[in-house]
């Protein structure tokens, strides 16, 4: 048993519905409980879907349970049969259908309907919806493709964008426009849009483009053995991996034309003057692995970041993820714990968050500015206009993303200069946002930082400073102890820095085995960790 | 009643045979009332014994995360869990006093029953006594099931209350109990009409801290103020406590007619009644005309959801001047709804239970102006024309009472208003 307050991944079921949804020409019919249906508004109001998730539930209750809860099934899946005429049918339970014990797949097939019947085996006691997603598609393409001829010309399936994806809808555009210019035809697009007839069918691909590891990788490799088609193992997620990716796909296929680079402007973006301000800001990334690895590179290759903790809530990819964090040379953070991810960034104290929803929360308690790069998605990661992640236009909307949230380079420049002016402080948050800024009460003589995270870490009373964090040990074993005079003058640090030098001062002291910080300290350790 | 109240309709609703409906069910589990009763009682913790999806429905069912750390949270059963019982409850006890000594600030913690637990037959029952004893006296925990296999969304409000009749203290008083969760404004409100009519004590079930947990006992009077709440209802009855039927406080009549069904127990003149509530009534008048011109002659249809419908149908016939085409409810409490069936006229198909797809068949058919849905049916029959009100909104929106009769009108009229000014073709 494990207290949850929020999770990251739904339970394996919601994965399938993922694939479901994503598809046409399938239904799902899902042996569960009233309630269940909740899942249907995830893709109604979060994707704002303008049909119902093909799904049915069979809706069994307590009085159900003593009598007959395997006939509710079978009725269920003979209505939805006729109701919806489907190609193809997935079967399965959720957590509770699972107890019972009813086994979907074997009453179906015992109904002889005249399509095919899939039945999923998703242990909702052991794993979660992106295992959920990838094993559905798996048992659909494993039911449904057959190795047939070649397509004449070169072609590529697109794989792993589902329902309720984190930009899926425009990466399949955009990779779409990227294979094109390099005269590659799209066969079929899976699992996003296609029919049970067009899964038949992708085995007329000469390759398949894994998009998202997470939710296809192992169809990706069953299709490898099978139907003897390779798959692209990088995701073109920034400029370097995206010209990767184009390297990848020009080694399987011979062909040397590449696409249109014209319209890339994130790497002039990065290098124009005003974006100097950049350089070395501290950065924790944590989301979905694929996310997070594409997130790493552009962070420290193409915006040059410094990358402080990396990590992913999806277990399934931690090896790949502690051996991305040992090249970055910072510990992985593999959990799904919500509050765990919150410490975390909290001892981290990073200028910026790049994470999911759940961190720009985090994010947003803490004082920090946050970015999101991946699922799990809220209803503003479906956004009316194009917005790649994937390509050369992911590309750039990803600059653009990541830089919004930052004060800019002069804005910043100013801040530091002109700390205590009472209307232009670091309280008021950067100036192209559109929270109202708080003044400070000059009465006050404009000390009084209203930022509710210090307040209680500086309080003018006591000289010893509560730490939130494990508090910094002197050499002697105890705590470090900021003096008045240093604390007062930390809190003239911009708090977009404030962390990053507290900490390091604190750092700078325990190493010294210095037991109490002055204003001295303060500046030696700046000098000290002076870039 | 002034003049300006239509008369009770010939023939109500009460006769109306009911279309019983089972299949698929398009409604939450009774889990989504913590969203709710965890802010509404700000001492109490409801921790969800359950699986993944539990969790998963709590983060998604309202929309959005409450970050400022939620009184609420899903222990999740893992493999090992059902591997063996005993085990289960030695990691619930674990758990729990995790759970405690991280928030000192908890008096009451529910254990909430869930399709899962309920399934394996986790007796919660007595891990709540077992951990009442151990917690005691700082905290009282009990237990209920908010599992969709026995609860459909606004009854895990009903099981929740019904599992607190019990264990309050008893008394000889008589005292007027206003029952269900009410915003905190809108309970402020109705104590002070009730206090201007010179009614008291008024104790509330739920309130807001356990210190301030209401007594009951054979003079007991009480109020629902939620039409869903028919085992909280049983509950006190059982306690010797006697109900007040009434029409709910929805809208100017409803309003009224709660009010002076409670104002006669209490002996309450004429008068004053009138005095009281006269400037409030037309306010509510008022308000509620400035929304009904849209609402007038346009017909709407309930897809089952949270036990509101027939009273709400109800105020939308009669003061906003609708036409009821479908009236669904999860469950039919005649007891507790019965005196809003009065009122509404003949008509209307009333239907328990559902079966989505045959009433999505009824609705398409029947092209309602305005239909009353869950979220996951909503934008579906947007994008097949039709007008929808999400039905959520009701429960998460402050509705009952004078002051708010012209918002709840406001909530119908706002989707209709909407589909009129957009305009987002070409000029020519």
């Amino acid at each position: 048993m494990k207290l949850t307050v929020w999770t990251y991944e739904g339970p394996p079921h919601v994965g399938a519905m993922r694939v479901a949804t994503g598809m046409k020409g399938l239904h799902y019919v899902l042996h569960a409980p009233q309630g269940d249906t909740y899942a249907d508004l995830l893709f109604t109001m979060i994707e704002r879907r303008n049909h119902r998730p093909p799904v049915t539930y069979t809706t069994f209750q307590a009085r159900d349970l003593g009598a007959d809860t395997a006939h509710l099934f079978k009725d269920a899946a003979q209505e939805a049969y006729e109701r919806f005429r489907p190609q193809a049918m997935i079967v399965g339970a959720s957590c509770t259908a699972e107890l019972i014990q009813d086994d979907p797949g074997g009453l179906a097939e015992t109904m002889g309907l005249p399509i095919p019947v899939i039945p999923l085996e998703l242990p909702s006691y052991q794993r979660k919806e992106n295992f959920g997603a990838d094993e559905t598609f798996f048992q659909i393409v494993r039911a449904l493709a057959q190795p047939m001829d070649r397509t004449t010309g070169i072609s590529a399936n697109l794989i792993g964008p589902t329902a309720l994806g984190f930009r899926h809808r425009d990466d399949i555009e955009e990779v779409t426009r990227l294979l094109g210019q390099m005269g590659i035809a799209v066969n079929v697009v899976a699992p996003m849009n296609a029919a049970p007839a067009d899964i038949a069918r992708m085995g007329a691909a000469h390759f398949n483009v894994l998009m998202y590891p997470e939710t296809a990788e192992t169809a990706a490799r069953w299709c490898e053995k099978t139907l003897g088609q390779p798959y692209t193992k990088t995701v073109p997620i920034g400029v370097g991996a995206t010209r990767d990716f184009i390297a990848e796909v020009q080694a399987i296929t011979g062909i040397d034309r590449a696409p249109d680079e014209s319209r890339l402007r994130f790497p002039w973006w990065s290098a124009s003057v005003d974006s100097t301000y950049l350089t070395g800001k501290r950065v924790f990334l944590f989301g979905d692995a694929t996310h997070v690895r594409a997130a790493a590179r552009i962070a420290r290759d193409e915006m040059g970041f410094e990358v402080v903790r990396l990590g992913c809530y999806n277990r399934e990819f931690a090896r790949p993820i502690r051996a991305l964090a040992k090249e970055f040379g910072v510990e992985a953070l593999i959990t799904d714990d919500y509050l765990e991810v919150e410490a975390a960034i909290e001892a981290a104290a990073p200028e910026m968050i790049l994470g999911t929803q759940m961190e720009r929360h985090i994010g947003k308690r803490l004082g920090i500015p946050c970015a999101v790069i991946s699922a799990p998605v809220h209803v503003q990661d479906f956004p009316a206009r194009y917005s790649p992640q994937m390509g050369f236009e992911g590309a750039n909307v990803i600059f653009d993303t990541w830089v919004h949230p930052l004060v800019m380079g002069l804005e910043e420049h100013l801040l530091t200069m002109f700390r205590e002016d009472f209307e232009f402080h670091d309280a008021a948050g950067a100036s192209h946002h559109g929270a109202k800024a708080v003044l400070r009460d000059i009465a006050a003589g404009g000390q009084d930082d209203p930022s509710p995270k210090d307040r209680p870490e500086f309080s003018q009373k006591t000289r010893e400073v509560p730490m939130p964090e494990a508090p910094h040990m002197a050499k002697d074993g105890g705590a470090v102890i900021w003096l008045a005079d240093a604390e007062k003058e930390l809190r003239k640090i911009p708090f977009f820095v404030r962390g990053k030098a507290k900490r390091n001062t604190e750092k700078f002291a325990a190493e010294r085995g210095v037991a109490e910080i002055s204003i001295d300290t303060l500046y030696e350790a700046k000098a000290h960790y002076a870039r | 009643m002034t003049d300006q109240t239509p008369m009770p309709p010939e023939r109500g609703c009460r006769a109306t045979p009911v279309l019983k409906e089972r299949g698929q069910h398009e409604v939450f589990c009774g889990l989504t009332g913590i969203i709710w009763l965890h802010r509404k009682m700000q001492d109490a913790f409801f921790l969800v014994v359950g699986s993944r999806t539990c969790a998963h429905l709590l983060q998604s069912a309202a929309g959005v995360m409450i970050f400022a750390e939620p009184r609420f949270g899903t222990a999740i059963l893992e493999e090992k869990d059902l591997a063996g019982l005993a085990d289960a409850n030695e990691e619930l006890d674990r758990e729990v006093a995790r759970l405690l000594s991280r928030r000192p600030d908890i008096r009451q913690l529910f254990l909430v029953g869930s399709c899962p637990s309920e399934v394996i037959k986790l007796d919660l029952a007595r891990a709540a006594e077992r951990l009442s004893a151990i917690h005691a006296p700082n905290v009282r925990v009990l237990n209920y099931s908010g599992s969709g296999i026995e609860t459909t969304f606004t009854q895990g409000e009903d099981a929740c209350l019904a599992a607190m009749v019990p264990v309050l203290p008893e008394t000889q008083e008589k005292e007027l109990l206003l029952v269900g969760a009410l915003p905190d404004v809108v309970e402020d409100q109705a104590l002070s009409l009730l206090e201007q009519l010179g009614i008291g004590p008024v104790r509330c079930l739920p309130a807001r801290r356990a210190a301030d947990d209401p007594a009951v006992g054979p003079n007991t009077v009480f109020a629902l103020t939620q039409p869903f709440l028919g085992d909280t209802h049983a509950a006190l009855i059982r306690r010797g406590a006697r109900h007040i039927a009434a029409p709910f406080p929805f809208g100017e009549e409803g309003t009224t007619a709660w009010l002076a069904a409670v104002a006669a127990e209490f002996g309450v003149s004429a008068e004053r009644f009138e005095a009281v509530t006269a400037a409030p009534r037309a306010r509510a008048r008022k308000a509620i005309a400035a929304q009904a011109a849209e609402l007038q002659g346009k017909r709407i249809f309930f897809f089952p959801d949270s036990q509101l419908e027939i009273p709400l149908a109800r105020f939308l016939t009669r003061e906003c001047g609708m036409e009821a085409v479908e009236v669904g409810a999860p469950f039919i409490h005649q007891a507790v709804v019965g005196p809003d069936l009065d009122l509404l006229a003949e008509g209307p198909v009333i239907a328990e239970g559902q079966d989505v797809d045959r009433q999505l068949d009824r609705c398409r058919a029947a092209r309602p102006d305005l239909t009353v849905c869950g979220l996951g049916l909503a934008n579906p029959l947007e994008a097949e024309g039709l007008a929808t009100k999400w039905a959520i909104e009701l429960v998460f929106t402050p509705v009952h009472f004078y002051e708010q009769a012209g918002d709840l009108a406001g909530l119908f009229s706002r989707p209709l208003r909407r589909r009129a000014i957009l305009n987002v073709e070409a000029a020519e």
